[in-house]
């Protein structure tokens, strides 16, 4: 219930890092989907008003036995597994093993609706996500899919070139990335907060900031960010 | 090798991947754009998707064990993971593209052929909901007082007053256009029935049971209660037509829902889970059919079964020959083994 992650092997030997969505969010879509059905739903009667009579009743009662069965089908399978509801909470249906659900999938997972429901308002369902590991619903269980969500890219983020300087000490894997993180994140950072976390990285940044101290040269502001960014440079390979 | 070669080298397939799966996606990334464009059209019309995939996931790997940036590896990451969904999606894009295909191949083999792997659930749910139906009809022309056990006096009634013989029409009451209206509250009730039946059916199979016994007592009551107060005219006319696809469509719900329930209670040599999954993936086979089997029989029960206009003798054998195209139907059709079928 706490891990959220759920880990995709794929056959290429890749691992994919799926976030399952627990019932707040997915309850949110639900609503919002909810909403969307009964603003079409008046819609429709607003335009079958004017001629509301048998065959108006009858066609009324083929649209709302659509919506009420098919929505989420029709959305999961042509809308990349999202409802309106759900691409608005930013989710998606997925099958288990990450690629999108198929028909069959969609109709079990959409027909055991009724299932989770029961007793009322989808008590069976929130029951069943709060004990599934994967968050799923009883319909997602037998159907065997998952809800994640969909994440996306951010704005393309450059590091900031500026001449590289090699670093003193010889770092480790995992302590180059982090200096990497740091530079892609530095444009996010107000130069005070950059300058501060820099200092965090003492043996890196003491002599630059000796140097700097010692010149007392007054333009030489926040020398720890500006030489972490320049040994981010040398990392990268930026020459 | 650092990152900035990484890139340098590698980038040019990334975006090529990139703009092969854009088309396919709802929300195409926008972020390398401008670098899709700059691409030589030649490069991506030439490209071989699944090598060119194989290799942005090793370079994701290379990218992850090498400790590259998290930007980098989130990049490369969201790329495969979008491939991967396009490229295990093949078999799904197909039918998309091709849904009248692929729903004639439902209906000409997957459909029957699922119905007779499964004849075993089908007499099982028959059983629970033809037993009763014929016992009720018969119990009540021995003691007629029997049905107001089972229905309440005033719905007796009233399905009495829809099915006197003196009216002009049969079945609820009549207006102009009202067959539509009456098309849509079979669709609208029956189909929701259908499905609620399969639903239930995960509770290890007494949902199903429940419905269909319901249904069986429920229909048999007032069928031998029509017929013991002599209206069976108006009645076996008006419901010989549909009876045939309603019927079936009612026990092939049931039967969806007890292979689905008795997949957890009989798991056989499986992991009660597995047996579940598998049962599933059969049973809405089956339930999609039997959608379709209740959109006729309402098609039928509302534009041909309420018509007086025709005698009663032609609606007897419209339908008996219903129920004999029907069994044909099941017992002949897709023999013939289609390699498509296995998986539309």
């Amino acid at each position: 219930m706490l891990d959220t992650i759920k880990t995709i092997e794929t056959p290429e030997g890749v691992e994919l890092k799926l976030t399952c969505v627990s019932f707040f969010a997915r309850g949110c879509a639900w609503f919002l989907d909810t909403a969307f059905q009964v603003i079409i739903v008046v819609i429709i009667i607003i335009i079958l008003v004017l001629n509301f009579n048998n065959v108006g009743k009858g066609l009324f009662l083929i649209i709302l036995f659509a919506l009420n069965w098919f929505y989420p089908i029709f959305f999961e399978l042509y809308n990349q597994g999202q409802t309106p509801g759900q691409a608005v909470m930013n989710i998606q249906v997925l099958s288990i093993d990450g690629t999108l659900v198929n028909w069959k999938a969609s109709f079990i997972r959409n027909l055991l609706r009724t299932v989770d429901f029961l007793p009322f308002f989808y008590i069976l369902g929130i029951i069943s996500i709060l004990l599934n590991k994967n968050f799923q619903r009883l319909g997602d269980i037998v159907a065997n899919t998952i809800v994640v969500y969909k994440w996306e890219l951010d704005d393309h983020i450059d590091i900031k070139k500026v001449d590289s300087i090699a670093p003193a000490m010889t770092l480790n894997a995992i302590e180059q990335q982090m200096i990497l993180n740091y530079a892609e994140r530095f444009n996010d950072f107000s130069a005070e907060r950059a300058e501060e976390l820099a200092l965090l990285a003492k043996p890196l940044i003491t002599p630059s900031v000796q140097k700097a101290f010692e010149r007392q040269s007054s333009n030489e502001k926040y020398p720890a960010s500006k030489h972490l960014l320049a040994i981010a440079n040398y990392l990268m390979g930026h020459k | 090798m650092n990152q900035a070669q990484f890139i340098a080298q590698h980038e040019q397939q990334w975006l090529i991947l990139e703009a092969l799966i854009r088309p396919m996606l709802i929300q195409p990334n926008d972020f390398f754009q401008e670098k899709i464009r700059a691409l030589e059209p030649k490069l991506i019309q030439d490209a071989d998707f699944s090598s060119l995939y194989r290799k942005v996931c090793q370079h994701l790997s290379l990218a992850q064990s090498r400790y590259y940036s998290p930007y980098l590896i989130k990049r490369l990451s969201l790329l495969v993971e979008q491939a991967h969904q396009v490229f295990y999606n093949f078999e799904q894009t197909y039918a998309k593209n091709n849904v009248f295909n692929a729903v004639w191949i439902f209906f000409s083999q997957t459909f029957p052929q699922t119905v007779r792997n499964e004849i075993k659930w089908l007499w099982l749910s028959s059983l629970f909901f033809f037993l009763p139906l014929f016992f009720m009809i018969f119990i009540i022309q021995i003691w007629p007082e029997f049905v107001f056990r089972i229905i309440n006096p005033t719905i007796v009634q009233s399905i009495e007053e829809m099915y006197d013989p003196q009216l002009t029409h049969i079945g609820r009451e009549r207006e102009a256009g009202s067959d539509i209206m009456m098309f849509g509250f079979y669709i609208f009730n029956n189909t929701s029935i259908g499905f609620r039946t399969f639903a239930t059916g995960l509770f290890l199979g007494v949902g199903s049971i429940f419905t269909l016994l319901f249904n069986g007592l429920y229909i048999g009551a007032i069928a031998g209660h029509l017929t013991s107060i002599g209206y069976s005219s108006t009645f076996w006319s008006f419901v010989s037509g549909h009876s045939a696809i309603e019927l079936t469509a009612i026990a092939l719900s049931g039967a969806a829902g007890l292979k689905m329930g008795f997949s957890l209670l009989i798991p056989g040599r499986k992991s009660r889970y597995q047996s579940l999954l598998d049962a599933a993936k059969i049973s809405v086979k089956i339930m999609v059919g039997a959608m379709f089997m209740f959109f006729i029989a309402a098609f039928i029960e509302a534009f041909w079964s309420s018509s007086k206009m025709i005698p009663i003798y032609i609606k007897y054998i419209v339908g008996i020959s219903l129920w004999i195209l029907m069994c044909l139907y099941f017992i002949s059709v897709g023999h013939t083994r289609n390699k498509a079928s296995n998986e539309t």
